[in-house]
């Protein structure tokens, strides 16, 4: 598969998630979106360290290029699950206070 | 088209619309299980690159234990669809419109970039994607970052804990 | 002596500043002594550079450069000559006796404001010895734009009063107008002949083509009519009248006006190669002498009557000028300004008197009761009317014989002046000093003779009225006895000896005696019985209104450059500059309101923007911009 289609689909998935944060209110909705453009990052990483592969294999049938991109991913994820799990305390603690995930209450920034 | 190819195109099909669906849906819940059918689509993808350590990996600590934990908070707060609070239709129409701009000039981008040409991604076969080739690089070359990724964890819990406390 | 020339202007300027800096500490004792003393001092050194001067000749002194520019070097330098150090004597003379005059005039003022009176009065001695010492026409002009200034701040001296105010910048606005034309006349100079200096222009004086000379002339002259109330620049003085009595006696009558007739006769090298504009001064002179004796005859504040007789006698310096009479129109400015000095001084102490009363309908038998001030003024009038032997004939026979040997009509003109000029002066002292008082029971209560320092300047310029105009003695009736002419033969180079018959001459002499005799005799006839109580009808009415000139100025100048004015206010300034600057204001602080809502607290928002920030960028960053090409390449 050319590179580029990979691109295009973890590019589509990036914006999809970024629409679903700009376009959310609900805390846990947008949290999930940032995973969702995590996971399209993640896709793209992978392909990319295949396409680095491909290059290498072309000119030596053995060799180990393009490890790093899935090592990436592999930490990507481990951030990841730490990311949710503090972030989603966070969330809790927030609906404890004001009975409700709405982000619109979160202004506190304002002035 | 061969099998790989066919393949390729549902399940980039798949993703796409779950995700969609994830922004669409009402209910939280329903957003939630529609991004574990995200998940598997893009696992299917790895898969298809011979990147199975990444895609077993993926199912787990994602579909798994992540999309749970959120289940769990979901339920915990009791969401459904009648609570679900909205915001405007024109900050709702600025979001998508300003993501649909963004990926069209991403596109373009990539598009007219001449070092992407003539590069695949090679699929269905390739060893790197193989446990054994993934753990020699991980505990040989990449073994500190592996170490302070523990100690991560354990700050990430702690401070699950402490936030969480109620005093 | 020649070192000490710059003290001469420095004195009084130090006065001013003392004076002036030190208002409110100083003690009145303290500014008498200051404002008297510097001037007396001046006046001394004058006298001794007077003899300096008689003996050894002209001193020019050069201190620095003041311009030194390519083509152009204009130093700070005085010129002590005859004419000078003659104007030099006068105005330190005349003023030293006007400011001791002034201690006991001004003596109500409170501290503050005496000590400014005199701070100015002394600003105004710097300019004027400024004026006449300058060694070219720059430092002149210096000292004429700074008795131009002094007259402005000492006319609105009362400045509480809004009507002084308006006098003030009248006649300064006046003054400035004939400036321009001064200036012009400068430049003009500075164009042709590259310098300003006296010695270097009237030696270069035959360089200029007819046209320069003719333009030059007439420009300076234009600056003259201002500053020496001639038509059209006139109306000034009589509004300046508001100004304190000594101030007009100074300024008004004895120097400041003076200073266009030195300046002509110090340029009258220049003058006399231009027939021209000598036609046009004579004839602006004479009809300057017929228009205010027509109007003073019919005035009824006292001061009036003296201001238009002082445009009058002015229009006799410059008709002097006008027919190549140059000593004999300085010589009537030493006169006059013995002779209104004394005047001026003597309405002064009326005026006191009387409470500050002006209306001479309110006045009359005055001699019984302050007999100083009558005699002094009976002999000042004497001098006015060209009555022999005092000063006053002599200068105005001179100006007459000369004016007769250019064009007998002229000689005609200014006999029927001088009649005027006795009639209305007469028709003055009779009503105010003959007669029974007509005023109020509290004024004559109050009616006494002024105390000395108000009394002793009008002896001493009353002496000098009678006895200034025998050094000027013509010499028809004693041979080479005009010691005036001799003394300033150096400097007016270009008299016209009028010769002409003895028995002309004496016939001449002869008829202006009878004429002035016969005016005094009709005016003291009718008015010492039966004074002009009633408001002026018809012709009178118009003389009394002044023929409407103040009217007619401010229909045809005043009030469409008010309009102007006014439009330039409210449209272009208001709405328009105002507009602008306060829009910028306006405008920032409405997009800062606007841009302030961007700080919602909401971070959805916040993420939204830098969506948008982040397209944005990409979009200026992809090759420099060219957008366009690569969305294309989607489509």
């Amino acid at each position: 598969m050319p590179i580029q289609y990979y691109i295009y689909l973890s590019l589509a998935l990036f914006c999809i998630g970024i629409a679903g944060v700009l376009t959310r209110r609900n805390a846990i909705i947008i949290f999930m979106s940032v995973e969702l453009m995590l996971n399209a990052v993640n896709l793209l990483l992978v392909a990319f360290s295949k396409m680095h592969h491909a290059v290498a294999t072309a000119v030596d049938k053995v060799n180990n290029v393009g490890t790093d991109g899935q090592i990436f991913v592999f930490f990507v994820m481990v951030v990841a699950a730490a990311e949710v799990s503090v972030g989603l305390a966070i969330i809790v603690m927030m609906y404890r206070n004001a009975h409700s995930v709405d982000v619109n209450f979160l202004n506190r920034l304002k002035n | 088209m061969n099998v790989i190819q066919v393949l390729f195109w549902i399940l980039s099909a798949m993703a796409l619309v779950s995700a969609l669906m994830v922004l669409l849906s009402k209910n939280p819940v329903h957003s939630v299980l529609w991004l574990v059918a995200v998940f598997f689509a893009i696992s299917g993808h790895y898969i298809l690159l011979n990147a199975q350590f990444i895609a077993i990996v993926n199912l787990i600590v994602y579909a798994g234990a992540i999309m749970v934990l959120f289940l769990f908070v979901i339920m915990l707060m009791n969401l459904n669809k009648d609570t679900e609070p909205q915001k405007n239709i024109w900050m709702k129409l600025a979001g998508a419109i300003s993501a649909g701009c963004l990926l069209m000039i991403l596109v373009s981008l990539i598009k007219q970039a001449p070092e992407l040409q003539a590069k695949t991604a090679m699929m269905n076969e390739g060893s790197i994607g193989l446990i054994a080739n993934l753990g020699k690089a991980l505990f040989n070359t990449y073994v500190v970052p592996f170490e302070i990724s523990s100690i991560l964890f354990l700050s990430a819990m702690v401070g699950a804990v402490v936030i969480g406390k109620k005093d | 002596m020649s070192q000490l020339v710059y003290l001469v202007p420095l004195l009084p300027l130090a006065g001013f500043l003392i004076n002036g800096l030190l208002r409110k500490s100083l003690s009145k004792q303290a500014v008498n002594i200051i404002g008297c003393g510097v001037i007396l001092i001046a006046f001394l050194i004058s006298l001794g550079l007077f003899f300096e001067v008689k003996a050894n000749g002209p001193l020019i002194q050069t201190y620095f450069n003041f311009i030194d520019i390519k083509g152009l070097n204009i130093p700070f330098s005085f010129q002590v000559d005859a004419l000078s150090v003659l104007f030099m004597l006068i105005i330190t003379g005349v003023g030293f006796l006007i400011h001791v005059y002034s201690t006991s005039y001004m003596h109500e003022e409170t501290t503050p404001h005496f000590a400014r009176y005199f701070a100015f009065l002394n600003l105004f001695v710097f300019s004027m010895l400024l004026l006449v010492m300058g060694g070219n026409y720059l430092i002149l002009f210096l000292g004429w734009e700074g008795v131009g200034l002094c007259s402005y701040l000492l006319i609105g001296y009362w400045f509480k009063n809004t009507n002084y105010n308006y006098a003030a910048k009248k006649a300064f606005i006046m003054n400035r107008i004939g400036d321009v034309g001064f200036l012009l006349g400068i430049f003009w100079l500075v164009a042709k002949l590259g310098t300003l200096t006296y010695g270097n222009v009237f030696a270069a004086a035959g360089n200029l083509s007819a046209v320069d000379v003719t333009g030059i002339t007439i420009l300076l002259f234009i600056g003259a009519t201002g500053k020496s109330a001639q038509i059209p620049l006139y109306t000034w003085l009589p509004d300046a009248m508001a100004g304190p009595t000594p101030v007009s006696a100074l300024i008004h009558a004895a120097t400041m006006v003076t200073a266009g007739v030195y300046m002509i006769a110090r340029s009258n090298i220049l003058y006399s190669m231009s027939a021209v504009t000598e036609n046009v001064i004579a004839i602006i002179g004479i009809a300057t002498v017929l228009l205010a004796a027509t109007i003073a005859i019919k005035q009824n504040d006292i001061k009036k009557v003296l201001a238009y007789s002082t445009v009058s006698q002015l229009g006799y310096m410059f008709l002097g000028l006008g027919v190549g009479a140059y000593n004999g129109a300085v010589f009537h400015v030493m006169t006059h300004a013995f002779f209104k000095a004394l005047l001026f001084l003597g309405a002064g102490s009326v005026i006191h008197a009387m409470g500050n009363e002006q209306d001479i309908r309110t006045m009359g038998g005055l001699r019984k009761y302050m007999p100083v001030t009558h005699i002094t003024f009976l002999l000042g009038c004497l001098a006015i009317s060209g009555i022999p032997p005092f000063s006053g004939f002599f200068s105005k026979d001179e100006i007459l014989a000369a004016a007769y040997a250019k064009n007998p009509v002229l000689w005609l003109l200014g006999v029927a002046g001088a009649a005027l000029t006795a009639f209305y002066m007469f028709r003055l002292y009779a009503t105010t000093f003959l007669g029974s008082f007509r005023g109020t029971h509290d004024q004559e209560h109050h009616l006494h003779e002024s105390p000395a320092a108000i009394t002793l300047p009008l002896i001493a310029l009353a002496i000098l009225s009678v006895i200034g105009g025998w050094i000027g003695i013509p010499a028809v009736m004693i041979p080479d006895a005009n010691a005036f002419h001799h003394f300033l033969q150096p400097v007016i180079t270009t008299e016209v000896v009028a010769e002409m018959p003895h028995t002309t001459e004496w016939l001449l002499m002869a008829v202006s005696v009878a004429v002035a005799v016969i005016a005094i005799l009709i005016a003291l006839g009718k008015f010492t019985k039966h004074p002009e109580l009633n408001e002026p009808q018809g012709l009178g009415g118009f003389l009394a209104h002044k023929w409407y000139i103040d009217e007619l100025y401010d229909a045809i100048i005043v009030n469409p450059l008010n309009a102007l004015a006014g439009f330039f206010k409210n449209v272009i300034e208001k709405s328009g500059i105002d507009g602008i600057v306060n829009g910028v204001g306006r405008f920032i602080l409405y997009s800062s309101r606007q841009v302030r809502l961007v700080q919602s607290g909401q971070v959805g928002s916040y993420i939204l923007f830098m969506v948008l920030a982040i397209i944005v960028l990409v979009l200026i960053w992809i090759n420099d911009g060219y957008i366009y090409t690569y969305l294309s390449k989607i489509f």
